[in-house]
């Protein structure tokens, strides 16, 4: 939890560096003028300014380790009725400055310390202060056992997943499933359709014991869906943890 | 100092109305959902809601109780700490003052912790919950309230900022300090005025 003395305050930030992940996701990395400290499922607010003094501020999660040295790295999804989001797709370069504040986020927060095992439960661009988590865990050649569900549209809609793969491929109590709610062209052993109790199902019997917590993230009826369905399978509510992006 | 490139997009939503948004806010017709964990499901038959002092309960109702206490109709902008802000939401419920009048209660501290079923809490200056400033709401747009939404009833209190309108509420709680709830303990800010724009500690 952030200590009542630290007031977060604006800062400048320079684009770094920015790599396209997906057909609609693009990771920027800002070189902060002050370096932050963060926990893993935080995230980082950002404002933009017009010429004439209008402003507009968002929130994306932070996608980079803690541990990692570098710039801090958004993934931002261009959604196409956006105001900020398609800027930065269309307009941002490296180079450029914005404003950014944080780290912000009490709740939604896993470090490799608070234990496990933990399910991880991720919608498209909900995935990303997840692949957070585990980045942080890999960085600390943690075992705690971990599984994420993780639903996109198709295979190339995966943020990070040949990250992802690899992760799994590691066999150190990381377990990936994806799943493909429109993939027309899938690979074998690819599943593909929408969450449910099942595929949930599948990622508890990959951990040893019930989940000490679960991380729930993405769109408003992707997280009703999958938090029933946890709750179904007797998950108990206050272990639990939300984010909810929007509609 | 500008952002290159940056002129903002949208700006015609909200430039009939100049003053109308909060800083930093953007405006949406959609209603989102945003919570810290499962919706809880509660039953009208299992609800109950309480006003209490410190541990002591003073008076409780049950839903047909609380149904026939005087109904308010309010149309009030709503304003999210996550940035965006909706307008002219209409909501009806019972107002916090007539809660107090059915309990003969005059409020007996200057804070309040709100409670609600999935052990959520936040707090309240008394001041800001009467003079027709805020209600238990029990309809949004002249439906009962969706559980996502906080169904079937929720604090309102639309001049700070969202999560203070705690949903799933069943009680109000009377505390001699202000007592941090769940997201002022968790880095936000204690009061939350939307038009200072205190979404978090220090702001």
């Amino acid at each position: 939890m952030q200590s009542r003395a630290e007031k977060l305050v604006w800062q400048s930030a320079s684009v770094a560096a920015i790599e396209p992940r997906t057909p609609t996701v693009k990771s920027f990395f800002f070189r902060l003028a002050q370096p932050v400290s963060f926990v893993p499922g935080q995230h980082m607010d950002v404002r933009l300014t017009a010429p004439d003094g209008y402003q507009a501020q968002r929130s994306y999660s932070i996608a980079s380790a803690p541990e990692s040295a570098g710039p801090v790295e958004l993934a931002i999804e261009c959604l196409a009725d956006g105001e900020v989001s398609p800027f930065f797709h269309e307009t941002v370069a490296v180079g450029d400055e914005v404003e950014l504040r944080g780290p912000i986020g009490g709740h939604f927060m896993w470090r490799v310390d608070d234990g496990g095992p933990v399910l991880l439960v991720g919608g498209g661009s909900g995935v990303v202060p997840l692949a957070c988590m585990l980045r942080h865990r890999a960085t600390r050649a943690s075992a705690v056992p971990v599984a994420l569900v993780y639903s996109a549209r198709t295979a190339a809609d995966l943020i990070f997943g040949d990250e992802l793969r690899s992760l799994h491929a590691r066999r150190d109590g990381f377990h990936f499933l994806p799943t493909l709610t429109r993939e027309t062209n899938p690979l074998p052993g690819v599943r593909v359709g929408r969450i449910d109790a099942e595929l949930l199902g599948d990622a508890l019997a990959c951990l040893p014991s019930l989940p000490k917590i679960a991380f729930v993230c993405g769109a408003n009826a992707f997280v009703e869906t999958a938090a029933d369905a946890l709750l179904g399978l007797g998950i108990a509510p206050a272990t639990i943890r939300t984010e909810r992006y929007g509609g | 100092m500008a952002t290159r490139g940056f002129s903002g997009r949208g700006r015609d939503a909200a430039a009939g109305q100049p003053g109308r948004l909060p800083p930093g806010q953007f405006l949406t017709t959609d209603f989102p959902v945003l919570s810290a964990g499962p919706t809880p499901h509660v039953a009208r038959e299992d609800w109950s809601f309480r006003l209490q002092v410190g541990p002591r309960p003073i008076k409780s109702w049950s839903w047909s109780d609380f149904i026939r206490l005087p109904i308010t109709s309010v149309t009030r902008d709503i304003h999210c700490v996550t940035k965006w802000s909706k307008f002219d939401t209409a909501w009806e419920g019972v107002s916090i003052d007539d809660l107090l009048a059915d309990a003969g209660l005059e409020a007996p501290t200057q804070f309040v912790l709100a409670h609600s079923y999935d052990d959520y809490s936040t707090n309240v200056p008394v001041k800001d919950l009467l003079g027709g400033r805020a209600m238990v709401a029990i309809a949004y747009d002249g439906k009962p309230i969706p559980a996502e939404h906080g169904g079937p009833a929720r604090l309102l209190v639309p001049h700070l900022y969202f999560w203070k309108s705690a949903k799933w509420v069943k009680a109000l709680q009377f505390t001699e300090r202000d007592e941090a709830g769940f997201w002022e303990l968790r880095g936000y800010h204690m009061y939350g005025d939307p038009w200072r724009e205190q979404r978090y500690t220090g702001d």
